[in-house]
């Protein structure tokens, strides 16, 4: 069915960064054909699709805005998928930070204390890490498998936020709408370029990124993790603790993913809502993956996710295309990368792709 | 409610005011189209709240022809998302946009306070502004019409609800209902499942399946799927469809539906922005104005309930009759609106308590 | 409570549990031989557009079933290139294939939304259906519910009284060992994948011809990642799949059956709705904790790829 593949004597680091470009590439070219079969005329729908949105800085601080959330979340899961943990519920983890966040903005609605911004980042770090601190005890105490229960508290998640909005938290001026009050002045986060929406979580994103790499690449914990990952049965043997590997890995995920719940609520929505859910806990497993587990990646794997969300919108308004063919971008990317990554450790029998 | 001011007037407000003397002169001259955009919560489909919009905004282009331009963006979620929609729309030059759902109500603010030269109304929100007006179904009332036949059509007694959110709409919806089926029917009992979804088919049908085996003979639905009316008319039973006809889905069983018409306020509105003349205003629409109606009856209505609830439509129509007029007694047995007068808009656009009939609680605020 | 509401909910839970049953069985095969598909909500998506699609235009239910079969086939045999012969990671390309799935449905659904479908009159066992509160629960059900049951019979004999279903186990327990007796994991395994997938698909067209019959968008519902809750639940055990889903849509059903009641009850409805979603928890739980059920049952070489040339 495939030319033969054949075993490299050493992982190509060229088909390491190489690989993504070529996902990236072929998922253009599928894009193009995708077009093509839809009776749009192929370059017009590449440009609507990935050069409109971010034609001018509006547009790319919108860009910004939406890959914030993303590169926030992945650095978390890289962090636990490295060690093969699998937290997929970050998208609950998310939810709930944004409730920790909101609660602190609810508490303090009436002072204008400069210590609200950073009483609700901390809240908002521990709601997600509460929340993802539950499948990482199941998996410690009662080997309970952590895909399935972090996946279950997605659900729980947004059953309790939906609780929330129309119980205890509702606005009482909001005609019993599902919402709270809009937050105050000292419950937003400052605008980071006057006349967007974009936030200084950008800015924390950017840091997160950064302690990501040199918690992943450089600390002794980093490398224990990631042993622990490739090799189980080497990482007992060598005395490190699964047990660590997986509270570290759930709670650094939980907690990112809260932040980035917190920015959510604090920034461009500015009151929790029963809509606080967009999936980006989901989109950023995507996001960590095509990013190579690792934080330079995730940052342009963020950008990219982000262009192919705001590339489905203008789809929908100029190609008159509905809007889940950005999904279908999504996948069509990721299956392309996973497959694309064989060449990493194999190249095919007779072609020209070995050096 | 609805303030229709006479052309001349407004044309006044609309120059003197800030609002836009560019966008109007270039209107007068009939030089372009009006760029109009309609952004949906949902899917277009053929059946529900969304495709109810957009039979209106057909409706408004066949009225006002090569006069306009449109774009509908569907499907566009509540959250942050959607103030990129309504910018872009903005800025790309469309000078009305219409936000159908109430999650866009403070980005629509948020949008409408940036491009000050654009006009924006909102469909179910409750904040309003310079270029900002706010319009609204009174679905209510089309709900107590239904109830009216609902009441005499049943013989267990029990209606079944499957509701979505406990929100106003849906509660004021619950209420109006069994007050209809009550007006005629004092043994009518209301059982309402809470499916926490707009959409779960299979939650609903579900739903629907527990309400039919405890009881219910008649029917109807908050939430957006057909599904309710397809399971009626599988098992039987009558189904008072909402937001659209669905005698598609139950060609027998649709006792009737209560819909919501807004072709004529698009048309309207749309109009005025044509003319230059559109100022932001309130506009909670019912029977009067054209917005709410029901569905042709089913053949099985008797002659006679047919008559009664055309006449009581005329009459709400006329406010001659109100769906809560006094006395409207809450489900504890407390006079809510005593005997005499009528519930204002404000205490029924805050609805919180279930009124006498409904059976269970409403879930705790 | 009277009868007829028992046999009601009975009956509704069974109708609940459907999709879940055929989806799960087709996955607890695909994870005995070492493969573990994390796509099932994609497929089943793609399964109940498709059937949808085929149904629409040939009138045919069965047709649609079958064509809904064929395309779970077809895009887990994608998922199955993937992992088995570019030996990516199983548990990405399978979320891969979740949102792709959604996704592609979404997209290629767009014009069925809120299409009508007959509905489809359930199939009365004689004699069987008349047997009081079980018999019309059990035997007044969809065709497709009597082959769930006949599915779950099938994959037990196969599994454990079959030849080719032992092979299949050696291959999930120890890939290299059935690899040197001479077995082709990979071809093995390949045919695994695409009966998960295919079972996925008729899953999913349980869901939009028999279940609501309609398509929407979203309409699996997380329903996928229920069914694969359901095979760890079951400690790959076919015939606890079938007492786990009907648990879990009876769960599902209850909570409907205590608001449809009219009992003044305080208890949020979102705490209702959390239930089922509690309840799996729970039960992961309570199975997970005891090591050896999980050792015993689960496949040794879940996940892992295997390049028969390595």
């Amino acid at each position: 069915m495939l030319p033969r593949l054949e075993a490299r004597a050493e992982a190509s680091n060229a088909m390491r960064y190489g690989s993504p470009l070529l996902a990236v590439g072929l998922t253009l070219i599928g894009g193009l054909v995708l077009f093509y079969l839809l009776g749009r005329n192929p370059l017009h729908g590449f440009r609507v699709f990935f050069f409109d949105p971010v034609h001018d800085l509006y547009g790319i601080s919108e860009l910004l805005l939406k890959a914030t959330p993303l590169m926030l979340i992945a650095t978390g899961l890289a962090v636990g998928f490295r060690a093969n943990v699998w937290n997929i519920g970050a998208e609950g983890q998310f939810l709930m930070g944004a409730v920790g966040a909101t609660g602190v903005a609810l508490l303090f609605q009436n002072s204008q204390s400069a210590l609200v911004l950073p009483l609700m980042l901390i809240a908002g770090a521990i709601g997600g890490a509460v929340w993802a601190a539950i499948p990482a005890a199941l998996k410690t105490r009662f080997n309970t498998n952590e895909i399935l229960t972090s996946l279950m508290l997605v659900y729980v998640a947004q059953l309790l936020v939906s609780w929330l909005v129309f119980g205890p938290w509702k606005d009482p001026q909001g005609f019993n709408f599902p919402q709270t009050i809009m937050f105050g002045n000292n419950a937003l986060l400052p605008i980071l370029i006057p006349g967007t929406r974009l936030t200084i979580a950008f800015l924390i994103a950017i840091a997160v990124l950064i302690g990501g790499y040199v918690f992943m690449n450089r600390s002794y914990m980093g490398f224990q993790m990631q042993v622990a990952g490739q090799a189980e049965a080497a990482a007992r043997y060598a005395g490190y603790s699964s047990v660590r590997t997986v509270w570290v890995s759930l709670l650094t995920g939980g907690a990112l993913a809260g932040i980035a719940g917190m920015a959510e609520v604090a920034g461009p929505m500015g009151q929790l809502t029963d809509h606080a859910s967009s999936g980006y806990g989901f989109a950023a497993i995507i996001v960590a993956f095509i990013g190579r587990l690792n934080p330079i990646g995730i940052f342009f794997a963020s950008l990219l996710m982000a262009l192919l969300y705001m590339g489905g919108e203008q789809a929908q308004q100029h190609l008159n295309l509905p809007p889940a063919i950005g999904q279908v971008f999504q996948g069509m990317l990721l299956f392309f990368l996973l497959g694309a990554d064989v060449f990493i450790n194999y190249r095919l029998r007779r072609a020209s792709l070995a050096k | 409610m609805t303030s229709r001011r006479t052309a001349v007037k407004t044309l006044g407000v609309a120059l003197g005011g800030t609002a836009l003397p560019l966008a109007s002169m270039r209107s007068a001259f009939a030089a372009e189209p009006v760029k109009v955009g309609f952004v949906y919560i949902s899917p277009i489909s053929d059946a529900g709240w969304t495709y109810q919009h957009e039979l209106g905004r057909r409706e408004m282009v066949k009225a006002l022809g090569d006069k306009v331009q449109t774009k509908v963006v569907e499907n566009v979620p509540e959250g942050p998302d959607a103030e990129r929609v309504f910018r872009e729309l903005a800025q790309s030059g469309h000078k009305i946009v219409f936000g159908t759902s109430f999650g866009y109500m403070n980005y629509m603010v948020k949008v409408a306070q940036q491009f000050p030269n654009n006009d924006f109304e909102h469909c179910t929100g409750y904040k309003t502004g310079k270029n900002l007006g706010i319009y609204n179904g009174r679905f209510y009332q089309g709900r107590y019409l239904c109830g009216l036949v609902a009441g005499k059509m049943t013989k267990s007694n029990i209606i079944g609800f499957v509701a979505a959110f406990p929100i106003p709409e849906v509660v004021m919806a619950i209420n109006s209902f069994i007050r209809g089926a009550r007006a005629v029917n004092p043994k009518a009992e209301m059982r309402v499942i809470w499916a926490n979804t707009w959409y779960d088919p299979g939650k609903e049908r579900a739903a629907a399946e527990a309400l039919v085996a405890q009881g219910a003979d008649v029917l109807t639905h908050h939430t957006d799927s057909t599904v309710v009316a397809q399971f009626a008319e599988q098992k039987g039973v009558w189904v008072c469809s909402y937001h659209s006809d669905m005698r598609k889905y139950a060609p027998t069983k649709q006792l009737t539906a209560s819909e919501e018409i807004w072709g004529g306020y698009y048309t309207k509105t749309i109009g005025k922005v044509v003319d230059g003349t559109w100022k932001p205003d309130n506009t909670w629409g019912g029977i009067k104005e054209g917005m709410i109606d029901i569905a042709p009856l089913n053949p099985a209505v008797p002659a006679d309930v047919k008559a009664m609830v055309l006449q009581a439509k005329e009459d709400i129509g006329s406010g001659k009759r109100h769906p809560f007029e006094g006395p409207v007694v809450d489900q504890a047995g407390k006079t809510v609106v005593p005997k005499g007068q009528n519930i204002t808009d404000d205490a029924l656009s805050k609805m919180d308590y279930y009124v006498e009939g409904v059976a269970g609680k409403l879930p705790k605020s | 409570m009277d009868t007829t509401i028992l046999t009601s909910i009975f009956s509704a839970s069974i109708v609940a549990g459907t999709p879940l049953i055929i989806a799960a069985l087709g996955e607890l095969v695909t994870e005995k031989s070492g493969v573990l598909n994390l796509g099932l909500e994609g497929l089943m998506s793609i399964g109940a557009i498709t059937g949808f699609v085929v149904t629409n235009h040939s009138g045919s239910p069965v047709l649609g079933v079958l064509a809904a079969m064929i395309a779970g086939m077809a895009a887990s045999l994608v998922f199955a290139i993937i992992v088995l012969n570019l030996t990516a990671n199983q548990v990405a390309t399978g979320l891969a294939l979740a949102i792709f799935g959604v996704g592609l449905a979404a997209f290629v659904g767009k014009p069925y939304e809120s299409v009508a479908l007959p509905p489809i009159e359930p199939l009365h066992i004689p004699l069987l259906s008349s047997i009081p509160v079980i018999g019309p629960a059990l035997f007044q059900q969809q065709w497709l519910v009597y082959f769930s049951w006949l599915l779950c019979a099938g994959v037990i004999w196969f599994l454990y009284r079959s030849r080719p279903g032992l092979v299949l186990r050696a291959v999930g327990e120890s890939p290299t060992s059935a690899h040197a007796v001479g077995y082709s994991v990979l071809t093995i395994r390949y045919l695994a994948t695409m009966f998960g997938g295919a079972m996925a698909g008729i899953g999913g067209a349980f869901m939009s011809l028999f279940y609501t019959p309609m398509w929407s968008e979203g309409m699996v519902a997380g329903r996928g990642w229920i069914a694969l809750a359901l095979v760890v639940f079951a400690t790959w055990r076919p015939l606890r799949v079938l007492i786990g889903a009907y648990l879990f849509g009876g769960v599902m059903i209850a909570q409907l059956f205590v608001q449809g009641s009219g009992l003044p009850i305080e208890i949020p409805s979102q705490f209702l709705s959390a239930l089922p979603y509690l309840a799996t928890v729970v039960v992961l739980v309570i199975i997970s904790r005891n090591l050896n059920t999980i050792r015993l049952n689960s496949p040794v070489s879940l996940g892992q790829s295997f390049r028969p040339d390595a």
